[in-house]
């Protein structure tokens, strides 16, 4: 082992059914650095971290920490908080039903009896020198996502760790939490804390770290000093070819659309979307809404597709009215939606890839024609090859394939069911680069057979390549519409900003 | 409504377990004077309370080892037969083995220890269903108790039965009689042994690592597991304890009625499991409280009482009206929680 090193990783190999997740990796994270661990979905970022913090067992290779003589082995979360690894994860991995103050301290305080009022002051002062808007003694559940994520981190920093884990913790974080964040990164480093970070924003990498390791299709390409790699190399190093598609995918089909309207809602609102809304799709076109977190985005699309209780207002599909106020309806009159968050309404974790696939399809034909193997085989075989899934078999549970992947599959569900109205709700969330190529690239080439989309991101780059119109949400309200020349980022920032004039 | 101060004086919103306790001692007492002033009669004695605690100290005992299961995320349904073949071993040990009271009490013990033992096993460490388990624990000990005895008896034993006859007077508490004398109130063994047993308990899930994890564990034992507890030993802990006060649940209820009898405590699973959700554990797990529970037993048999002095002493109208109160409950209970959501 190095003399400045926390922790070595050498020829860590792991697998899950028959598919080899990581083969022969090692990784070194040294005293007082941040290191980025990059790599497509399923390239085994997740694994490898899940080997070190003891969820997964590996098969083979070595564990090395600063302070243990010879390897060690960890083969729980608790004995890697003992050994001084701490771990935030992009899931709230907290009790929503304890307190924040708990959440702070369960399960690594010694002792048997829990000091209510210890904990409180400790997590009170913690909290406030973070700067986290969350008091100690409420109930973790009533705080937002983000804070939740903050408390995670809080405990992880209040543990006094080595070696400090954050698996895309910044995903659903804005940007002034992100910049508190790595305040506190570059803060930790300098108490020679060993940072790994893993997110897929480039610019986050390159803002906050001193060396990546680069991993692709579960093995080692390589660790690099952050001044020798430019960003075009490690995307190409990432991807494990030369890529130009970045700023070129439109072409294949503009996303604009023809005059024919195929949805129209006269002022629809929800229990979720408040405030009614006005909102029109053409045949062919690709349009998006964006807006902060929270800006009601998701709220209006969810009202479309009947997801909560639509309480007023009228729609039209190709000029009749119709009826929404169930995804069933919805689903009958041609509406595909890929909900935001795919763990809790998109997948079925424990059904194989091919009866997640086929799922949409066999609620459309009702369940007393049922879909024949045969014939369900066959959609499943096509969708894995169209789309690229990378998957052991269409037998294996969907729970077990990586992010990226499970979001094909839904994409694959959808698709299966040829709508010609496709509601995509940041299907590139969590997803490497590559994948979030070829959704986009999906997306016109839909657009270009005569398919409506609307198209949801929190990277507004990427609803510039997409999209052919923007309509600006904030604070539940459409603020705006933004096509053609305005189609800019300034523009769509300021729009947001409320800056118009 | 629903928000509390902290330390330092600032607003908090309530956590679920104490908005759902707060919700059960409100009921309860709203309840109970709502019957004394309606119905009055017996309500309006102290004997009476106190006849509802000698009645149902074996109920709360078991009730609040359900409510600990509950809130690990759990069910226990083996608590009602095992309890009665805890009395039919226990008095088979005393009338036709030469048994003492000392070795009824640690053979109780043993027999509700070893169940909660196996059950905890399969369950945390061979991750069965606890439904599944324990209805497989529930047969077999309907099945032990007739192979023990197959027929209804009474204890004989001398000084079980002085033990059982055993009445604790408050003599600060109690009433006037028709002859203008005045009769203290009273309180079997079984009903102190209840109360300890909720006061520890209380503590156990308050102040102590064990209880915490206990609440970490049903809120979401994956984040449980990464927060370093070690969510096995918990839900086996959880079940070990269900089993231990089955057993002294059980010696209670032997306690109560005196006699071994395979339909003995028919339905105390489910008691306790009404008695836990009118005590604010809710089903999903990670929110609960041993107080409550205590007053769900008081609210569950206190309707009994009311529904018995109304004159409607029909088992239906008992089973209905109980069935239309935990209705009741889940529906405020589910109220109250949404409202909280939707504000926050």
């Amino acid at each position: 082992m190095q003399k400045d090193s926390v922790l070595e990783m050498r020829g860590i190999s792991k697998s899950f059914y028959s598919v080899k997740a990581l083969q022969n990796v090692d990784f070194t994270l040294r005293e007082g650095e941040i290191h980025a661990l990059m790599g497509e979905n399923g390239a085994g970022k997740s694994t490898l971290i899940k080997v070190l913090t003891g969820v997964y067992q590996k098969d083979g290779g070595e564990v090395f920490l600063k302070g243990h003589e010879g390897p060690v082995s960890i083969k729980s979360p608790e004995e890697a908080q003992k050994a001084g690894i701490s771990t935030v994860y992009q899931e709230i991995t907290l009790c929503p039903n304890l307190t924040v103050a708990e959440n702070m301290y369960i399960g690594r305080t010694s002792g048997v009896i829990t000091k209510w009022r210890e904990m409180n002051a400790g997590a009170a002062k913690m909290l406030e020198s973070l700067g986290i808007p969350a008091k100690a003694e409420q109930q973790l559940g009533t705080c937002s996502i983000a804070v939740q994520q903050m408390v995670a981190i809080a405990r992880a920093v209040d543990m006094e760790c080595r070696v400090l884990i954050l698996d895309e913790p910044t995903s659903s974080l804005d940007e002034s939490e992100v910049a508190k964040l790595f305040r506190l990164m570059l803060d930790l480093k300098a108490r020679g804390v060993g940072i790994i970070f893993v997110t897929h924003f480039l610019d986050q990498v390159y803002e906050v770290c001193d060396r990546i390791t680069v991993l692709r299709d579960g093995k080692l390409v390589g660790e690099y000093a952050i001044e020798n790699l430019p960003r075009v190399e490690l995307v190409s190093k990432m991807l494990g070819k030369e890529l130009n598609d970045l700023s070129e995918i439109k072409g294949s089909g503009d996303g604009v659309g023809s005059d024919e309207v195929i949805y129209e809602a006269d002022r629809l609102s929800s229990v979720a979307a408040k405030s009614p809304f006005d909102f029109t799709i053409h045949k062919g076109e690709v349009n998006g809404f964006t807006g902060l977190l929270g800006s009601g985005r998701s709220e209006c699309v969810r009202a479309i597709f009947g997801a909560d209780k639509v309480t007023g207002g009228k729609v039209m599909m190709d000029g009749k009215p119709v009826h929404i106020s169930h995804p069933r309806d919805a689903m009958k009159h041609g509406i595909g939606y890929l909900p935001e968050d795919r763990k809790r309404d998109g997948i079925i974790g424990d059904l194989s890839v091919r009866e997640n696939i086929i799922l949409a399809l066999q609620v459309l034909e009702g369940f007393f024609g049922p879909i024949s193997r045969a014939k369900a085989e066959k959609f499943a075989d096509e969708y894995i090859k169209l789309l690229e899934i990378k998957t052991a078999s269409t037998e294996t549970p969907v729970k077990s394939l990586s992010g990226g992947n499970q979001q094909k599959v839904i994409l694959a569900r959808w698709l299966l069911t040829n709508p010609q109205y496709l509601i995509l709700d940041e299907p590139t969330r969590g997803i490497d680069i590559g994948t979030k190529i070829e959704i986009q690239k999906l997306v016109l080439k839909l657009a270009g057979e005569g398919k409506s989309v609307t198209f949801i991101s929190s990277e507004i780059d990427e609803m510039l390549r997409t999209c052919s119109r923007l309509v600006v949400m904030r604070d539940g309200k459409a603020v705006g519409e933004l096509k053609g020349d305005e189609l800019t980022q300034n523009k769509i920032m300021s729009t947001i900003a409320g800056g118009e004039k | 409504m629903g928000k509390v101060l902290n330390r330092k004086g600032r607003l908090v919103p309530m956590s679920d377990t104490n908005l759902l306790l707060t919700i059960t001692i409100v009921v309860f007492f709203a309840m109970y004077l709502a019957a004394m002033l309606f119905i009055g009669r017996g309500f309006l004695k102290i004997q009476t309370l106190f006849n509802i605690l000698n009645e149902n100290a074996a109920l709360i005992i078991l009730s609040c080892g359900m409510s600990i299961v509950m809130i690990t995320g759990g069910i226990d349904i083996s608590v009602g037969k095992l309890t009665a073949l805890i009395c039919m071993s226990a008095a088979v040990n005393l009338d036709y083995h030469n048994g003492s009271v000392l070795t009824a009490i640690l053979l109780s013990l043993a027999i509700g220890i070893a169940f909660g033992v196996v059950q905890g096993y399969l369950v945390a460490y061979l991750n069965i269903q606890p439904f599944i388990v324990t209805l497989a624990g529930m047969f077999f000990a309907k099945g032990m108790t007739t192979i023990v005895n197959s027929t209804q008896f009474n204890v004989q034993n001398e000084a079980f039965l002085a033990l059982k006859n055993t009445r604790v007077y408050i003599p600060f508490l109690g009433s006037v009689n028709k002859l203008g004398k005045f009769v203290p109130a009273y309180v079997e063994i079984g009903v102190i042994v209840a109360i300890v047993t909720v006061i520890l308990l209380f503590i156990l899930l308050r102040w102590t690592r064990l209880g915490r994890s206990f609440y970490a564990v049903g809120g979401n034992s994956q984040s449980a597991n990464m927060l370093g507890i070690n969510v096995r030993r918990t839900r086996f802990a959880a079940h070990l304890l269900c089993g231990l006060l089955a057993g002294i649940g059980g010696f209670v209820y032997f306690l109560h009625v005196g006699s071994g009898a395979p339909s003995h405590a028919t339905g105390a699973e489910m008691n306790a499991i009404a008695s836990s959700i009118i005590g604010g554990t809710m089903l999903t797990g990670g929110v609960g409280n041993i107080v409550g529970t205590f007053f769900g037993v008081l609210s569950l048999s206190t309707i009994k009482n009311i529904v018995t002095l109304l004159g409607l002493d029909d088992a239906w109208w008992t089973n209905i009206t109980v069935a239309v109160m935990i209705c009741i409950f889940l529906v405020v209970q589910s109220i109250v929680l949404l409202r909280k959501r939707s504000r926050s």
